[in-house]
């Protein structure tokens, strides 16, 4: 890695300001990691002469004095978010060759602060997966070894191109989406830091949905601060969403005071279920030490329905997917295969063009909405949701923010089949996040320690809902005191 | 509530999914240990409870009932695998 490729946003704003360096020099210095490291998957589709064209007009901004709050800051940009020009897929067959008319308002946004755009990152096929093992292109690699281990290892998912991108050094930040845990536990997996703001927080116009009443977009980056400093683009009101929250967004770095006196932090017993790794407990614990001698104090709360959160979100996610997954019919984009019939050219279409996760769910969605079902399945599982979403409230009277590990396990290895066949692992593996999205709550993951394969494990912090502050200051605080860069 | 054959047959066509004959079973298996899964809801009393659809506490505002981004007939269009005159092109559906 290059010297400018390891600078973390904030300090690249500062060198760019100062003219130590360019932003064609840093976009150039990214440019070549992206090109060294494609054996790592990454990116599905890489855009040097986009990102070198925006970096030239960077430096002229630079040079005219009206630079933009991210001007020249090389991102990636996960493949769900549709991208004016740039093909974008979703890493799904049945979105061949899509070239969106129209950007998402999350990527305006930043484009309109001033970065320059390296490519669209590998992700799970319509973002439903844990591991980045269903993407059409094939898994994103993790660029962390296991101790004397060469086995390659999954970046964790959805948004597994995006945080293996960021660990690498393949561009300074990138953006994700989280509709179970899919910024949180890729981050957590890469030694990385991701956050899923609040519900609303950004504009979900443009990026192709999976389930609506959980999608939820935020940044995946090199730490705290340059997290703060990406929300603070990427979050706002928008007409174009409907259920994008009309609040003002504030300075979210002026939140990193590294001052937490007083703050209660709530540790949920159901998060500590029989069979949790030792690992991940022994990084937890020493999470709550640390923030305890910040003056912090640790609360016990108790989170009743946690254990329901997975099955929960097994009903409603399926059945919000199955809804959006209709439009894809192959007459209006992507692929087509043909049909004598109308349903046939249906049936071909999707029947080729999706893969066997993403049919599994469509189907089960399709099931649990189903004429005859609808009570019994879907209209249980919102009024479980119900009871998920009240226990956070009852939590949140006696604590300020609630501190988990972000996943029981470190990253496993690609094609695992144990993995994939330990059902309490799985099930481990999903509740920690999955719940803080049916409760539409902020958290975030930050890289917290390593495991004794010497691979990253990571802490999550969950806030109150438009509360991304307190868990932004919080998280400030474990980071400097882990520096896990520095390991 | 175990599925059938049958049943995992409808639910694939009212997804317009095709299943492959020697598939069909397995996928009733996966979605019958899908679904007993799922049933440890049944253990939770949500008598007046009302259902979560959405976090969002915020009304959904309401706009003009005006043509915002009208008139863009070829960027809507321009992703179509099959396009011609300036529409959608489809097998043919009246007899």
């Amino acid at each position: 890695m290059s010297e400018l490729t390891k600078l973390t946003i904030a300090k690249a704003k500062e060198g760019l300001k100062k003219k130590e360096f360019s932003a064609v020099e840093l976009t150039e210095a990214y440019i070549k990691e992206m090109e060294n490291k494609r054996g790592l998957n990454a990116y599905v589709l890489e855009t040097p002469e986009i990102a070198l064209e925006q970096a030239k007009v960077s430096d002229k901004k630079y040079a005219a004095g009206t630079a933009g709050f991210l001007q020249g800051i090389p991102m990636g940009i996960k493949d769900l978010f549709c991208t004016k020009g740039i093909r974008t897929t979703a890493c799904s067959h049945i979105l061949d060759g899509f070239v969106p008319p129209y950007e998402s308002t999350v990527t305006q946004k930043l484009l309109d602060a001033g970065i320059s755009v390296l490519g669209k990152l590998n992700m799970d096929e319509f973002a439903m997966g844990g591991s980045n093992e269903t993407s059409y292109y094939g898994p994103a690699v993790n660029p962390m070894k296991a101790k004397n281990s060469s086995e390659n290892l999954v970046a964790g998912g959805s948004s597994g191109g995006s945080a293996a991108a960021v660990a690498a050094g393949m561009c300074a930040a990138a953006t994700g989406t989280d509709t179970g845990g899919s910024i949180r536990q890729p981050s957590a997996f890469c030694g990385v830091t991701g956050i899923k703001p609040t519900y609303g927080r950004c504009s979900r116009y443009g990026i192709i949905a999976f389930a609506s009443s959980l999608d939820q977009a935020g940044p995946i980056a090199k730490d705290v601060r340059d997290c703060a400093l990406l929300l603070n683009s990427m979050c706002g009101y928008d007409a174009k969403d409907s259920t994008s929250a009309p609040v003002e967004v504030p300075d979210f770095e002026k939140f990193l005071t590294g001052d937490i006196r007083g703050l209660r932090i709530g540790v949920p017993a159901e998060f500590r279920p029989e069979g949790l790794n030792s690992e991940a407990a022994a990084c937890w614990d020493n999470g709550m030490a640390l923030l305890k001698e910040h003056g912090a104090e640790i609360v016990p709360i108790s989170l009743p329905h946690t254990k329901y959160a997975l099955a929960v979100y097994y009903i409603i996610a399926p059945a919000e997917a199955s809804s959006n997954l209709a439009r894809y019919d192959g007459i209006r984009y992507g692929l087509r295969v043909p049909g004598k019939h109308l349903d046939d050219l249906y049936i071909n279409t999707r029947s080729e063009g999706f893969g066997n996760e993403v049919k599994r769910r469509v189907m089960i969605g399709t099931y649990v909405l189903s004429a005859g079902y609808y009570d019994a399945y879907y209209l249980k599982a919102q009024k479980v949701r119900r009871l998920i979403h009240n226990d956070f409230e009852e939590a949140f009277k006696k604590c300020d923010v609630i501190l988990t590990p972000t996943s029981p396990t470190d990253a496993f290895p690609i094609g695992d089949k144990s993995m994939r066949e330990n059902p309490i692992n799985m099930w481990l593996n999903d509740v920690f996040t999955v719940s803080v999205n049916l409760a539409g709550l902020p958290a975030i993951s930050i890289p917290a320690g390593l495991s004794s394969r010497g691979l990253p494990l990571g802490l999550q912090f969950i806030g109150r809902a438009f509360d991304e502050g307190t868990i932004l200051k919080a998280a400030h605080v474990l980071e400097k005191d882990i520096n896990f860069a520095g390991k | 509530m175990a599925v059938d054959t049958e049943t995992v047959k409808r639910i694939a066509f009212l997804a317009r999914l095709k299943i492959e004959e020697d598939k069909i079973e397995e996928t009733k298996k996966e979605f019958n240990d899908i679904l007993e899964w799922v049933e440890q809801l049944n253990e939770v009393n949500t008598d007046n409870v009302e259902p979560l659809e959405s976090v969002n506490e915020f009304h959904l505002a309401l706009r003009d009932d005006v043509v915002s981004e009208g008139n863009q007939r070829d960027d809507v269009l321009c992703n179509a695998p099959d396009a011609e005159y300036g529409y959608f092109v489809v097998p043919k559906v009246v007899e």
